[in-house]
């Protein structure tokens, strides 16, 4: 049976809007039951806000199955809490005991403005994913899909890569705000199968350029791995960053034959 | 009965209908696509994958999200995998087969053209998907494995882990990107839709409502595609995500689509029983899990030991007992019910005695803990993570929840709704899973709207329309539908009740599921259509609203949903009210077989309900559209 939890203190950020400076507030939890997820405490919360009269906390969140990637929060300074490979909605109370204090912040980076309270906008990602996180092939003109075989470890080592959320807790949790993680899980898992050949350089180059239009440099401190819900390998860096060297050099033996 | 519901299904023999339809319809020439601007709703499988192949084509595409980005749509949380019939395992897999199994699993509530058509694109949608780098599962020699579900005898569901369609959405959303990145595509995000628009009978734009600043504007185009997902959140407690909702559908609806089936209702086997009274929603279990795991309860309604200590004379493997051929992969509809009424029985496990298990103890023995984890090690995970019990030493438990809905807006053969220009895809729509959907075969549908039936389909509307202006966003009804939208969200801020939209959407989602949920009968949705509408008059008077409308809210968005909500459930009590009758996932007590099965009324109920708006979901009118079948034998569905 359920246990509950009491007096659990949260020191939430609340910013009224982009332009606002924001600060941290205090609110008080008295009880709380062990099985409740954390956004269930803050829906609980929000609530109780509500029936005070007074404005709810705007956080992201939507399947609460740790699949979607919306749900973001730093709890207590670590991006999706202190449950490793777990994301945010599938952080349960039961991690937490009574008399808890907990400081909730939006992700903090650059790259991912703070839209209102704890939400951010985190548009850079589908910017860089719109700069050739793709393999082009119009609808129609697919062949058979049992004419390529993949050998099953590349397709694992391409799942692998694949799982990859979207959710921005690789920036929120590395010092730089660098996203490579992010950036270099969709190049790996590209990259490395057969279809994402003929753009592998392409891919590679203008993915990796258009990240560092919003994001910091990586200098592989490794908190983005340690932060990551899907646990994706910092390996997947190293991937990126070689096929990145090989897009300059076969371009720069292009612009020589020209 | 209405003269208005022509489903234009072509002429011809069954298997010939979608080739020679594709022969026969007008196209527009290359140059002149990007003359034609088509509104795309929801960027999920059928959304994104429409929006991205019309682009392609050369159309000008506008899509909009609520969401922050197009790849956060719910496809996204389905599991389990894509049925299509490849028959690579070579088991006597086939178009007709999955066709047959897709009307047989529906019930015979659903549209034979259709669903042979869906069957018919089911191996295009294989290929493309690989062709876009979907890293589908593979046998060790390369080529792509595949799994069972329920309802069928073959192995033709395709799978990526448990995370089957992550897959498939960050596939499509990859090919959107690729056409918002190219131009083709403009990408409104943030932005839910607030009112469909109507200019002289065709569909004409969208109202929508910025979500950051409050904003309401008005977009036209030639065509309006809503690919908008289904309404199970009505429950409130569903498996779906926390934003999703019949909005969109709903406003249609209002503006004169016609809502088909709205009780058509799937209830999952296996979600995560809900554990306290704060539950904000619940985890479904992929339905895959039922291929090595088995279902069962203890025989003694007051068996007190553990489930490894219960010996196996003591257990009722129920499934395996009453469906022998199907076994633990007997459909979902019949799943549920059996498992809510060994729950009912007081057979119930658990610490609140609302589960039954699935067991994968034999599973483990037979094929070790190693290859266990490989199939479903992140399902595992992600049990263990919500029950705080490991599925490797115990058995989980499951009880059904509200997870997809088969109902929803009509349309025709070309997934053209009453209105013309207005088209509805993926769940959105009514048109391929009858009375119940089977297993996998969800993001099957949404990617053959979305890539194969759509793009085909938006030509023939289009191609006479050359040269015709886009309706003017300053026309009146545009003006008009904005001035409403605005009077409706700030009426919400000022009704200054004492009630939250949870607190609202919390106890109309428990009438609805009291009396229309797995089990449904003439009394309880008589009484269910009396409390309805005292609710909701209850609603617009003690709503409050927090904040403001000038500034990101979700107090004020969830107060939107949550009234539509209202609206609908009336309309699914009363479409569950009038269909006499039990079929799949729409059951009534009075209308079953002496075994507990579903009983069908074929002489009368052989047909779609299409409900007509009238200014009140109670007086709402009923049109029918006959259902024939000339391909299969309507029969009573056995899994025995």
């Amino acid at each position: 049976m359920s246990n509950h939890l009491k007096d659990i203190i949260l020191k939430i950020w609340r910013q009224n809007g982009p332009q606002d400076s924001g600060h941290f507030e205090t609110y008080k939890v008295d009880e709380i039951s062990d099985e409740a997820s954390f956004l269930e405490m803050l829906d609980y919360l929000n609530e109780q806000l509500i029936t005070d009269g007074k404005e709810a906390i705007v956080f992201d969140h939507d399947c609460r199955e740790g699949i979607c990637g919306t749900c973001s929060l730093m709890i207590n300074g670590q991006a999706h809490g202190p449950e490793r490979s777990t994301a945010t909605c599938q952080l349960h109370m039961r991690k937490f005991s009574s008399g808890a204090e907990i400081v909730i912040e939006p992700w903090r980076a650059a790259a991912f403005p703070i839209i209102k309270d704890l939400m951010v906008d985190r548009s850079a990602f589908d910017r860089i994913i719109e700069s050739g996180g793709f393999i082009t092939s119009i609808t129609g003109g697919a062949p058979d899909a049992n004419l390529i075989p993949i050998p099953k470890p590349v397709a694992d080592s391409a799942m692998d890569s694949a799982e990859c959320i979207g959710c921005g807790a690789c920036v929120a949790a590395c010092p730089n705000g660098a996203a490579n993680l992010f950036t270099s899980a969709k190049i790996a898992h590209l990259n490395l199968l057969p279809q994402g050949q003929a753009e592998r350089y392409k891919r590679a180059e203008s993915m990796i350029e258009k990240m560092d239009e919003y994001f910091g440099s990586c200098t592989n401190h490794g908190e983005c791995e340690a932060a990551c819900p899907k646990e994706i390998s910092i390996d997947v860096i190293a991937l990126a960053n070689a096929d990145y060297r090989k897009a300059k050099l076969k371009n720069r033996k292009f612009i020589s034959r020209i | 009965m209405s003269t208005q519901l022509n489903s234009k299904i072509p002429a011809g023999p069954l298997g010939d209908k979608w080739s020679s339809y594709k022969e026969d319809v007008k196209l527009v020439n290359p140059n002149n696509k990007r003359k034609f601007k088509v509104i795309v709703v929801g960027t999920g499988l059928a959304g994104a994958s429409a929006a991205a192949t019309l682009a392609e084509l050369g159309y000008q595409v506008d899509a909009f999200t609520f969401h922050d980005s197009p790849r956060r749509a719910h496809s996204i949380a389905a599991q389990g995998g894509i049925n299509a019939a490849k028959n690579y395992q070579g088991d006597g897999d086939s178009v007709h087969r999955l066709f047959h199994d897709t009307i047989k699993g529906g019930d015979f509530r659903a549209r034979e053209a259709n669903v042979h058509r869906l069957a018919e694109v089911s191996v295009n949608i294989i290929d493309q998907m690989v062709a876009q780098g979907v890293p589908f599962a593979r046998e060790y020699g390369g080529l792509l494995d595949n799994r069972s579900f329920g309802g069928a005898q073959v192995s033709r569901t395709f799978y990526a882990r448990g995370q089957t369609g992550q897959q498939l959405l960050l596939g499509a959303y990859q090919q959107l990107a690729r056409q918002i990145g190219l131009g083709g595509v403009r990408l409104f995000n943030r932005t839910e839709l607030v009112d469909v628009v109507t200019v002289e009978g065709r569909a004409a734009g969208i109202v929508v409502r910025d979500l950051t600043t409050g904003e309401v504007t008005s977009h036209a185009a030639h065509a309006v595609v809503l690919a908008t997902g289904g309404y199970g959140n009505a429950f409130f407690l569903s498996t779906n995500a926390m934003s999703c909702n019949v909005t969109a559908a709903w406003r249609a609806h209002r503006k004169g689509a016609y809502f088909a089936n709205p009780c058509y209702t799937q209830i999952h086997p296996t979600c995560i029983p809900q554990s306290d009274e704060f539950q904000s929603k619940l985890t479904l279990m992929s339905e895959s899990l039922r291929n090595d795991g088995r279902v069962w309860v203890p025989k003694n309604p007051d068996e007190k030991r553990g489930a490894a200590e219960i010996p196996e004379e003591d257990r009722d493997y129920y499934l395996e007992r009453l469906y022998p051929s199907y076994g633990n992969l007997a459909p979902r509809d019949i799943s549920s019910r059996a498992a809510k009424r060994a729950v009912d029985k007081g057979l119930g496990v658990g610490p609140l005695k609302n589960g039954v298990y699935l067991d994968f103890a034999d599973a483990i023995a037979r094929l070790g803990k190693d290859v266990v984890k490989e199939r479903y090690g992140n399902l595992f995970d992600m049990y263990e993570r919500i029950a705080g019990e490991n599925p490797y030493d115990m058995p989980m438990r499951m009880y059904p929840a509200s997870h997809y809905t088969m109902g929803g807006l009509w349309v025709d053969y070309e997934l053209m709704t009453s209105i013309p220009g207005l088209y509805a895809a993926g769940e959105a729509n009514f048109s391929d899973h009858g009375a119940n959907r089977l297993g996998a075969s969800a993001l099957m549908q949404g990617l053959a709207d979305g890539y194969f039936v759509l793009p085909y389909t938006i030509g023939n509307y289009l191609a006479p329309m050359l040269n015709k202006a886009i309706p003017s966003v300053d026309h009146p009804e545009f003006k008009a539908a904005e001035l409403a939208a605005r009077e409706r969200f700030t009426g919400y801020l000022n009704i200054g009740g004492t009630r939250s939209p949870d607190w609202f959407h919390r106890e109309v989602g428990k009438i609805i599921w009291d009396y229309c949920g797995m089990e449904r009968t003439e009394q309880g949705l008589e009484k269910a259509l009396s409390e309805l509408p005292a609710l909701y008059d209850e609603f617009k008077k003690d709503l409050r609203v927090t904040g403001s409308g000038e500034s990101l809210n979700q107090t004020l968005e969830k107060a939107g949903r949550v009234d539509d909500f209202f609206q609908l459930g009336m309309l699914m009590c009363r479409d569950a009210l009038e269909r006499q009758e039990s079929c799949g996932g729409h059951f009534r007590s009075e209308y079953q077989t002496e075994e507990g099965e579903a009983l069908r009324d074929d002489d009368k109920f052989c047909h779609v309900a299409a409900w007509e708006w009238s200014g009140d979901p109670m007086t709402a009118k009923r049109n029918v559209e006959e259902l024939e079948f000339e391909n299969v034998h309507l029969a009573t569905r056995s899994y025995k």
